[in-house]
């Protein structure tokens, strides 16, 4: 076929040229993006500056003026990189749950994507791959605007952009994976009232989980956002040590990968069984 | 028609109670964690930040941050219950279930569907708002016998936003119109003097924030639940009154035109 | 051949790993399909050749579709033997369905983007670049009786529409293959002929069509060549003439009575009548060479129903000889 350059590579999820053709999946959901992207300005954009006017300036006011610093800084910027990686989790779970069941049963888009020479495992991660670009962006935006207000003291601040973006896609990964093998959507709205409620707000975000009750904290510990959050926080307060940077890296990726391994699994069973 | 109807309900109103009632009874999870919304709150930012800010001035003395939070997340919940129901699920059923369609074939009229969700939505909300006071209760958080009132001062704020809420979704002209409910609810919920007070604004801002809608329910709930009652909370609750009768007559109005041209 | 039409794969060289021009398109033998002790398709075997429009025939449940997703490589095969292209679609499915047009039961287009996004991402899809889809699509569109709708969403277009751009999206990469799975079911007579008329054009252009159908009108207006499949197995196969010249008679007189008992009472006089009779649910079917001879042959028995219709044979008529049952059931 002359005029058609379509050359699939060979199966396996692996291989370097097999990776490619899953942007393909992501060029759509851009497209679709660019179609209605107020909706993700919306939710991924004005929400975390809401939440960083109200929590980091109107109530930093009054942390900054009974007790003048968290953590040796001023509450707003405490609290910035937590509403970061807080919003970050919050939105990848919007876009990880009911879109992905419209994609496998309710409009069924994905089942058109495997009717052509892509695979299964590259739908997967070209939608999660779009996901994560998605983060990146809105983050970089967060942490431009949080550095306009001082909520960014330190330059390393700008690696807050990727942190918050792999601890959304530490959420994204399996949630979509999780998605896929569903058949309705009822416990999606329970998903995000008693997983992602709980951890946006308990996960060292507004407060330090030092204070949580002691049974409680350990748990707080263990949530892929309490590792974002302190990446982020690390990168724009210039506190971490390359160690503790490293070690909520590993544990972020390693959440990914056990999510993109049980997703591409998902898919295949949904989309070519 | 009277509020008290539209509070009351009549027959044919309960019978839209009822169907909702046994279409909920199926999704009980997903109501049933509603409540946790505004308690999650009241822990992170009420508790957790609240150590951190220490004590507010409040009407009588200086009050705990947590004792500041309680009552506007009262009224955050009061909100919360009855959004969903008279935004979302009133657009779903009018424009794709046609569950009205069905209705109107029976004695059933327009607005005695408008009613019918405005009760049902006004109970939800009410429900919400007693388990979240049972929790202050449980919780140390009702200083004052005046909170007694809170209660009733929840419907209130239901009522409100319940009739605001259908009279706005007849305006809605597909799902990403939704995004405007985010957009006003959020913004609501962060800058009623909800988690900080009104001094913390700069004065323009203080004028905006006294017309906001939560604004009227966090100001009453604050008052009664800290017990400092005085004849303004009438002005307030006044507004609410009116936002409701308003939105529920035009959505009665409209829904009436859209669904028997 | 008009500037507007979708010029397919036909016309292009097969690429060495194809099979040669006169190997069947795809060969299935004792082909299976098993969902844990389900067993969809059981051990069917079937060819379908260059050029033709071949036909699975059966009622809903007969295995038609699973097949199709087999031979669309996105339902792994299991026992026996497949060849899609001259290709095994366990490891060359990406290859396969590169050169596949996929025509699915429910549609399953972008709702909310339009027309000519819904072509676009589709070729983007196949990787093709964004010139040689934009001149497809417009080829497409006119194919398709689109050209007017090219920017309005998906939504809220007929069901006729929708189906017709899923088979203009099914064709952007000019497949050489198009597989439709019941292609008019839902649609209203008018749509189902406007869509058929366009199946013909793409018959004609050498496209190679495999359908799946429940209509048995449908697979003798359309296909060339067809099998009947039953509960996942294949119990005919040959044109739609020969199918009904082999396993049915040249015509039927169908009788219909106003009640039940009726029926029942007329049955014991029509022994010996025709070649065969067959009571169904509302009627009595006699299969018979000469219809107007038994209908009289009838009368004479005294048997007087509500109304007697002489009809030619057709494929349901094969499908309720060969299993007793009839198609819609």
């Amino acid at each position: 076929m002359s005029d058609a350059p379509v050359r699939a590579a060979g199966p396996g999820w692996a291989s370097w040229s097999d990776a490619l053709p899953l942007l393909r999946v992501t060029e759509r959901e851009a497209r679709v993006w660019g179609r209605y992207w107020h909706t993700s300005v919306l939710t991924g954009v004005l929400m975390p500056l809401l939440f960083l006017g109200a929590m980091g300036v109107g109530l930093g006011g009054l942390v900054d003026d009974n007790q003048g610093t968290v953590q040796g800084v001023r509450y707003l910027a405490f609290v910035a990189p937590g509403i970061l990686a807080a919003t970050a989790l919050q939105s990848a779970s919007g876009d990880s749950l009911w879109p992905v069941m419209a994609g496998i049963k309710w409009v069924r888009t994905f089942h058109a994507a495997a009717a052509t020479p892509l695979s299964p495992g590259q739908v997967y991660g070209g939608y999660v791959t779009w996901i994560g670009i998605r983060l990146c962006l809105n983050a970089a935006l967060f942490v431009a605007v949080a550095a306009l207000l001082g909520g960014v003291p330190s330059p390393w601040g700008v690696l807050a952009v990727p942190a918050a973006a792999l601890g959304g896609l530490a959420f994204a990964a399996p949630l979509v994976a999780y998605s896929a093998g569903q058949d309705s959507d009822l416990s999606f709205p329970i998903i995000m009232r008693v997983a992602v409620m709980p951890m946006f707000l308990f996960s060292g975000t507004f407060f330090p989980v030092d204070q949580l009750p002691d049974w409680l904290e350990p748990l707080a510990r263990v949530t892929p956002l309490w590792h974002a959050v302190e990446l982020c926080r690390g990168a724009t307060t210039g506190s971490s040590s390359l160690a503790g940077a490293l070690g909520h890296t590993a544990f972020l990726v390693a959440v990914v990968a056990v999510g993109c391994a049980w997703g591409v699994r998902t898919f295949r069973r949904r989309l070519a069984s | 028609m009277s509020t008290a109807v539209a509070f009351l309900g009549t027959r044919r109103t309960l019978r839209v109670v009822e169907r909702n009632t046994r279409s909920y009874l199926r999704m009980w999870p997903a109501f049933l964690t509603g409540f946790l919304e505004p308690v999650f709150y009241l822990f992170s930012i009420g508790i957790g930040v609240g150590a951190l800010v220490g004590r507010l001035p409040g009407p009588n003395g200086p009050v705990d941050y947590d004792q500041f939070v309680a009552p506007a997340m009262m009224a955050a919940a009061a909100m919360n219950g009855c959004v969903f129901d008279t935004t979302f699920n009133f657009f779903f059923k009018y424009k794709y279930a046609k569950t009205y369609d069905g209705m109107l074939a029976t004695p059933l009229g327009v607005d005695d569907v408008v009613r019918g969700e405005l009760t049902w939505a006004l109970l939800r909300s009410m429900i919400h708002s007693a388990v979240f006071l049972a929790t202050m209760w449980a919780m140390g958080l009702t200083p004052s016998g005046w909170g007694v009132l809170a209660l009733p001062a929840a419907a209130l704020i239901g009522f409100g936003f319940a009739g605001a809420g259908l009279g706005l979704t007849t305006y809605m002209r597909s799902w990403f119109d939704f995004d405007y409910v985010q957009l006003a609810i959020i913004p609501l919920f962060l800058f009623s003097a909800t988690f900080f007070p009104l001094a913390q604004y700069p004065d323009a801002l203080g004028w905006l924030v006294r017309l906001s809608p939560l604004y009227q329910g966090v100001a009453i709930e604050r008052a009664l639940v800290l017990g400092d009652p005085s004849p303004v909370l009438l002005a307030h609750g006044a507004y609410l009154v009116a936002m409701g009768w308003v939105g529920q007559r035009v959505a009665g109005r409209r829904l009436g035109r859209m669904l028997q041209p | 051949m008009p500037a507007s039409t979708p010029r397919t794969g036909r016309r292009s060289a097969p690429a060495p790993d194809t099979a040669p021009d006169d190997a069947p398109l795809i060969q299935a033998k004792a082909l299976t399909k098993r969902f844990g002790s389900y067993v969809a398709v059981d051990g069917v075997d079937f060819a379908v050749r260059r050029g033709e429009v071949f036909g699975f025939l059966g009622p809903n449940g007969a295995g038609k579709t699973t097949t199709m997703r087999m031979i669309a490589c996105v339902s792994p095969v299991t026992d026996g033997e497949l060849r899609v292209l001259g290709m095994n679609p366990a490891s060359d499915g990406p290859a396969i369905r590169s050169r596949l047009g996929v025509v699915p039961q429910e549609d399953n287009l972008d709702a909310e983007m339009t027309v000519w996004d819904n072509l676009l991402i589709y070729g983007r899809y196949f990787g093709l670049p964004v010139s040689v889809i934009r001149e497809r699509a417009a080829e497409l569109l006119a194919f398709a009786r689109l050209d007017d709708r090219r920017d309005s969403r998906v939504d809220p277009l007929s069901g006729g529409m929708k189906r017709r751009l899923t088979i203009a999206r099914s064709l952007i990469n000019r497949p050489e293959l198009v597989l439709l799975d019941e292609p008019t079911t839902g649609l209203d007579p008018q749509a189902r002929h406007a869509l058929w008329e366009r199946l013909y054009r793409l018959k004609r252009e050498g496209v190679t069509l495999v359908l799946t159908t429940h209509y048995m009108d449908e697979a003798e207006q359309l296909c060339d060549r067809l099998v009947i499949m039953d509960e996942g197995r294949i119990v005919a196969e040959g044109s739609p003439r020969q199918l009904i010249d082999r396993h049915s008679t040249r015509e039927v007189v169908e009788l219909r009575f106003a009640q039940p008992e009726q029926q029942d009472a007329a049955l014991p006089l029509l022994g010996g009548t025709g070649d065969r009779v067959e009571p169904v649910a509302d009627r009595v079917l006699i299969y018979t060479a000469h219809g107007d001879d038994t209908a009289a042959h009838v009368a004479a028995q005294g048997v007087h129903p509500d109304s007697v219709l002489v009809r030619r044979s057709s494929l349901e008529d094969v499908f309720l000889l060969l299993t007793g049952r009839s198609l819609d059931e």
